[in-house]
């Protein structure tokens, strides 16, 4: 039992880094028709910059991960109205290209700035754990998803009940009618950006203050937040967050379970359990658990 | 004479480089006043409202001559949103309500431009008061509304954006006789308030029955125009909008057309 919980500890862990990415996948899917390949370069930059206030400029830990959530933002609304602006109305084949393309300008531009070595964060979590009723709970584990669980709670009341929020689903659903009504769609677009790069920031900064590390590949997590969101459908926040909870569930039990279970299917199964899981979700279901239909009324 | 509240000169739009949409269109909309613009499909009337408040580009579309002033300042290609913010509001065609809100939220993105809240909450109450069908179903979603209570909120929400003119892209299209009565006292209604209204429209009758003023096109420009009280007791706008030749007298359906081809205004 308490085997159990530990592996379910570690699943929302790593789930919530998930959903943190997929969050940020749907945001700009939603607001611009485009899946964004960038995010795991976005990731990458908010780590690095997180190791640079907190570790190369000795900040504050707190400090440091909001500065580099909004320098973050605002590299991403700088590549939205720098790049992607350009491409509004062009072919989401295209805009996508783009943004599988920025994903490998981001990479070399971080390794010029910080090198390809593995880099220690400085961070107040080191490797500290607690124990709560014979299960050992990293602190890390413990802070990534009580602020994933802030910045999601945070996320959903701008989205729903701020005005801009409304802006932005006026926008996904409708972007003429959105404009007719004066809203600045580029606004929206630059906003969605910045977000889905601060929530990508977070999720990276959380990540690199790990037993893993920093090192240029942490982007590559990214990769995995994908089945998370297509789990969840592509268009809904709800689900990614879920998705993102669910794929690092069962990952993360997989893993603990692997060699009773899958011993025959060799060590590293969790890695693509995923992937299996996105492949079955979308032959049963192709929008995704939470997704539309696209059944409207007119 | 004060500013009329639109006026649109020699108006000229291409889309995609190539498609003349307009030519030429001129077109006035006094202080107050309800005027009508009639025409068949693809005469240009939709293209005029997106010139007028700066949709084109998403239509690939461009303004390459001419001019809009709305109350006598120009607005030539200018921004949706200010477009907007300078008193001019649009229910679109095929009503374009955003489904998946709900009636109250559909409203607040109409008043997305103004930020006095105390003023929107009044704009609010108003337009419960005029369309008592979306305060009772202020939480629903949108989408489940019927086609006549979603024109009510599209009407509604532009109304929210308290606009001193207000386009009506053929509210009309679609609904059914009574539905059509009912928009048709709502826009008076609006109208009466201090509103003015440019009101597009196939159903002739019921436009030129609330119009003060008409304008006929046809492949871009204006053909005809005129109070809207002569424009409906005219013989030829009755056999061309109403299917029915001025004796009352049936016809049979391919005589109708070879008739109406006859008398086209332009060639």
């Amino acid at each position: 039992m308490t085997a159990l919980l530990q592996n379910v500890f570690a699943g929302l862990s790593l789930g919530c880094t998930y959903a943190l990415v997929a969050l940020g996948f749907v945001v700009i899917y939603k607001a611009t028709g485009v899946i964004n390949f960038a995010q795991g370069g976005l990731l990458a930059l908010g780590a690095y910059l997180g190791y640079t206030f907190s570790t190369s400029l000795a900040m504050a830990f707190a400090v440091a991960v909001v500065l580099a959530c909004l320098a973050a933002a605002v590299a991403g609304a700088a590549v939205e109205r720098i790049v992607l602006r350009r491409m509004v109305g062009q072919p989401p084949f295209a805009v996508i290209m783009i943004t599988i393309g920025l994903l490998f300008v981001i990479e070399p531009v971080i390794t010029a700035i910080w090198g390809f070595e593995n880099l220690q964060v400085t961070n107040p979590w080191n490797i500290d754990t607690v124990t709560v009723g014979g299960l050992v709970l990293g602190v890390r584990d413990l802070w990534t998803i009580g602020l994933t669980a802030a910045a999601v709670v945070g996320f959903f009341l701008f989205f729903r009940h701020s005005d801009f929020g409304l802006a932005m689903r006026a926008t996904a659903f409708d972007p003429e009618a959105a404009l007719a009504q004066g809203i600045s769609a580029r606004r929206v677009y630059a906003v969605s950006w910045a977000i889905a790069a601060a929530l990508a920031a977070l999720a990276g900064i959380t990540l690199a203050a790990g037993p893993g590390g920093l090192s240029p590949s942490i982007g590559f997590i990214a990769l995995a937040a994908f089945p998370a969101m297509i789990l969840g459908g592509v268009d809904s926040p709800t689900g990614a967050v879920l998705g993102g909870l669910v794929i690092g569930l069962v990952e993360a039990l997989t893993r603990g379970y692997q060699d009773h279970l899958f011993a025959w299917a060799g060590d590293n199964v969790s890695v693509i359990v995923p992937y299996l899981i996105m492949i079955l979700i979308l032959l049963v279901r192709p929008y995704g658990l939470l997704g539309t239909r696209d059944v409207r009324r007119i | 004479m004060a500013d009329p509240i639109l006026a649109v000169a020699n108006l000229e739009v291409v889309y995609d480089d190539v498609v003349l949409v307009l030519r030429g269109l001129s077109l006035t909309v006094p202080e107050g006043a309800v005027v009508a613009l009639l025409g068949a499909n693809g005469a240009g009337k939709t293209t005029l409202l997106r010139a007028v408040t700066g949709l084109l580009g998403p239509h690939r579309g461009r303004i390459t001559k001419g001019s809009v002033a709305v109350a006598g300042v120009d607005v030539t290609g200018a921004d949706p949103a200010d477009v907007v913010r300078r008193g001019v509001a649009q229910v679109m065609e095929g009503r374009r309500v955003f489904a998946e809100l709900t009636v109250e939220e559909n409203l607040r993105v109409g008043a997305h431009t103004r930020r006095a809240r105390a003023l929107v909450k009044e704009s609010l109450e108003r337009v419960f008061d005029l369309f008592p069908v979306l305060a009772a179903r202020r939480g629903s979603v949108a989408g489940y509304l019927s086609g006549g209570e979603q024109q009510m909120l599209a009407i509604g929400r532009a109304l929210m954006a308290a606009p001193r003119l207000l386009l009506l892209d053929e509210p009309s299209l679609g609904l059914a006789p009574r539905l059509v009565a009912q928009v048709r006292d709502i826009i008076a209604e609006i109208n009466a308030q201090g509103t003015s209204v440019l009101l597009v429209e196939q159903n002739a009758v019921m436009a030129l029955s609330i119009a003060d003023h008409g304008y006929v096109l046809e492949v871009g420009s204006v053909v005809r125009d005129g109070p809207a009280a002569d424009l409906l007791a005219d013989a030829d706008i009755r056999e061309f909008y109403l299917g029915a030749p001025a004796d009352g007298e049936r016809r049979s359906f391919a005589e109708v057309k070879s008739y109406r081809r006859k008398k086209r205004w332009s060639a």
